[in-house]
């Protein structure tokens, strides 16, 4: 078995003179919560629609579950909660998860108990015999992702999945994040909540223009420290050089960051940078947040929302 | 076969749930009850007939008429619930989004358009035996007189409202409501008068005419359906009483069934293509 839930390799999709997706290239390792950010018409969901099969793609390859995108017996392991859901709206909670529950083969005596355990999980049990129209947003977003669980899939996509929440209803979004990742599930997350992105995701991609510009590792993430840098006119040749302490060096905002895996690099880059004669007005280190990280890979003219 | 059936079982729930069965049902009864009053009536009449003239043979005759009146209205309603039932079932799913929770479960795209169809056709089936078994037994009851070959004009009215039932879904896997409904309806006219001007081309012997109909008639058969059932359905003499909507002057082949049986299994097999290579 693959250990990867989801590989591609450059695909793209066009419709017609528009490129939606120019170059998704990535790889989502099963059992892990897997962000995907980027700003509106960045392709995000023209790429999730992709990999679930439900666009074709132009060119590029890619395989979900091991098996070619589009694949029939592979979406039986496979949850969606889509961004703009309609269900069904004139059957009831209970009903709407029954009649998903047959749609993915789950045999009758199975079916009953896993949708009350579900029913339960979202909070919904008293409201399992009201008619979906009836349900607030945030309930039929509940709903929603019940049903994307039924089939206990080895891969979710979650479209904005906290967009109508309250508070409550999110920290139950998140619980059943955390406890996907502990069954191994992997969750391919789409939010612009960037906060909820930090606090759930292992690693995420940042997407603009159609292209997976940059993919990290939030764990990891947490273990480094970002070193911010203020010289007096740093060099293109400077910031080659600084690439023997950390990794990712650039200039944003007026100041040159470069990433690295311990505070012990910060005296020893101000050693290094005195003997080049380089002058130093400032060298400190901070946990980048996603949000200020998402603003820099997106550039200034991007707003997550 | 499994994913047929339920998304079958879901557009039965859906249309019952929603009322437009039950709608159409009510209709339906007021149309058997205004049939049923007329019928009772005009039966007093030709037997309270003062020039009580009327042999057993005119009276069947008038009898037949009657049925064959209500037949007409029957198909025409089968049409209706044909072409109107399953018109938003696709096209407003993929404009909403909902068949976006049902494409992306283990199921073939053909399952999903061929369980609606399913699910539509035993609505429609339902629905004949309903409209069409009560003018029948109406007429039964008052008159005592079942026209001939009633299961062959049966299965040919069903078989009409498959046809246009099939381009409805087809349509819906590409176009919006309005334009499919708009599409069905128009060839259901083009069939209609194609089949007036085949008729009156063949009563006037005007065989440029009679080759116009029979063209449209092979663009959409649904019109030669409607007539080759009314004529099987009436007694010799009464099909020789031609330019009556039930009397065709110009008797459609049993070609046409075969052509419409085919045409219907192609339009689906489109339908099925055109929703599975579609981008949702």
């Amino acid at each position: 078995m693959n250990h990867s839930a989801i590989e591609t390799n450059a695909l793209r999709k066009e419709f017609g003179a528009k490129v939606a997706v120019a170059d998704l290239t990535l790889t989502v390792q099963r059992g892990e919560v897997f962000g995907f950010l980027g700003p509106n018409g960045a392709g995000k969901t023209t790429s999730v629609k992709m990999l679930l099969g439900l666009v074709a793609r132009t060119s590029g390859e890619g395989r979900v579950l091991d098996a070619p995108l589009g694949n029939v017996a592979a979406r039986a392991k496979i949850g969606f909660l889509p961004e703009h859901f309609r269900f069904q709206d004139w059957l009831s909670g209970r009903e709407f998860l029954d009649l998903h529950a047959r749609l993915y083969g789950i045999e009758t005596e199975n079916r009953k108990a896993r949708i009350e355990k579900l029913l339960t999980r979202v909070d919904l049990q008293d409201a399992a015999n009201r008619k979906l129209k009836e349900y607030s947003k945030g309930m039929l977003q509940r709903i929603g992702l019940a049903a994307a669980l039924l089939n206990e899939p080895q891969l979710v996509f979650l479209d904005e999945p906290t967009s109508g929440l309250d508070p409550l209803g999110r920290l139950i979004v998140r619980d059943v994040i955390q406890e996907l990742r502990a069954q191994g599930t992997a969750v391919f997350l789409n939010s612009h909540l960037l906060s909820e992105v930090e606090v759930t995701c292992d690693r995420v991609a940042f997407v603009k223009n159609g292209r997976v510009i940059r993919e990290m590792g939030l764990r990891e993430t947490r273990n480094e420290i970002e070193i911010e840098l203020q010289v007096k006119n740093p060099t293109p040749n400077l910031l080659r050089d600084l690439a023997q302490f950390g990794k990712n060096v650039r200039q944003w905002n007026g100041s040159i960051h470069l990433e690295t895996d311990g505070e012990s690099h910060i005296p020893e880059i101000n050693r290094w940078l005195v003997a080049q004669g380089v002058d130093v007005y400032k060298i400190g280190a901070a946990k980048p947040s996603l949000e200020k990280m998402f603003l820099e890979v997106m550039g200034e003219d991007a707003r997550a929302g | 076969m499994r994913g047929i059936f339920t998304i079958s079982q879901l557009t039965i729930h859906e249309t019952l749930r929603k009322r437009v069965l039950l709608a159409a049902t009510l209709l339906g009864f007021a149309f058997l009850v205004i049939f049923a009053l007329g019928f009772y009536f005009m039966n007093r009449e030709v037997i309270n007939s003062p020039r009580g003239a009327e042999t057993q043979a005119q009276r069947a005759l008038i009898y037949i008429f009657l049925m064959m009146a209500g037949l007409y209205a029957v198909n025409f309603l089968m049409v209706m619930m044909a072409a109107l039932l399953p018109v938003d079932t696709l096209s407003g799913e993929i404009r909403s989004g909902a068949i976006q929770s049902l494409v992306t479960k283990p199921l073939r795209r053909a399952e999903i358009v061929l369980g609606k169809w399913l699910g539509f056709w035993v609505i429609l089936a339902g629905y004949l035996a309903l409209m069409g078994g009560g003018v029948l037994l109406i007429a039964r009851i008052v008159s005592g007189i079942t026209p001939q070959n009633i299961f062959i004009g049966l299965a040919l009215i069903l078989l009409e409202a498959t046809l246009l039932l099939t381009l409805s879904i087809a349509g819906g896997t590409r176009l919006s409501t309005l334009a499919n409904g708009v599409l069905v309806f128009g060839l259901f006219g083009l069939a209609f008068i194609g089949g007036w001007i085949e008729q009156i081309g063949a009563l006037f012997q005007n065989e440029t005419a009679r080759y116009v109909g029979v063209i449209a008639s092979l663009i959409v058969p649904s019109e030669s359906l409607w007539q080759l059932a009314a004529y099987n359905m009436q007694p010799a003499l009464m099909r020789d009483l031609a330019m009556t909507p039930f009397s065709p002057a110009s008797v459609p082949s049993n070609a046409m069934v075969v052509w419409a049986l085919g045409y219907t299994l192609l339009v689906l097999l489109l339908g099925v293509w055109s929703f599975r290579t579609r981008d949702l």
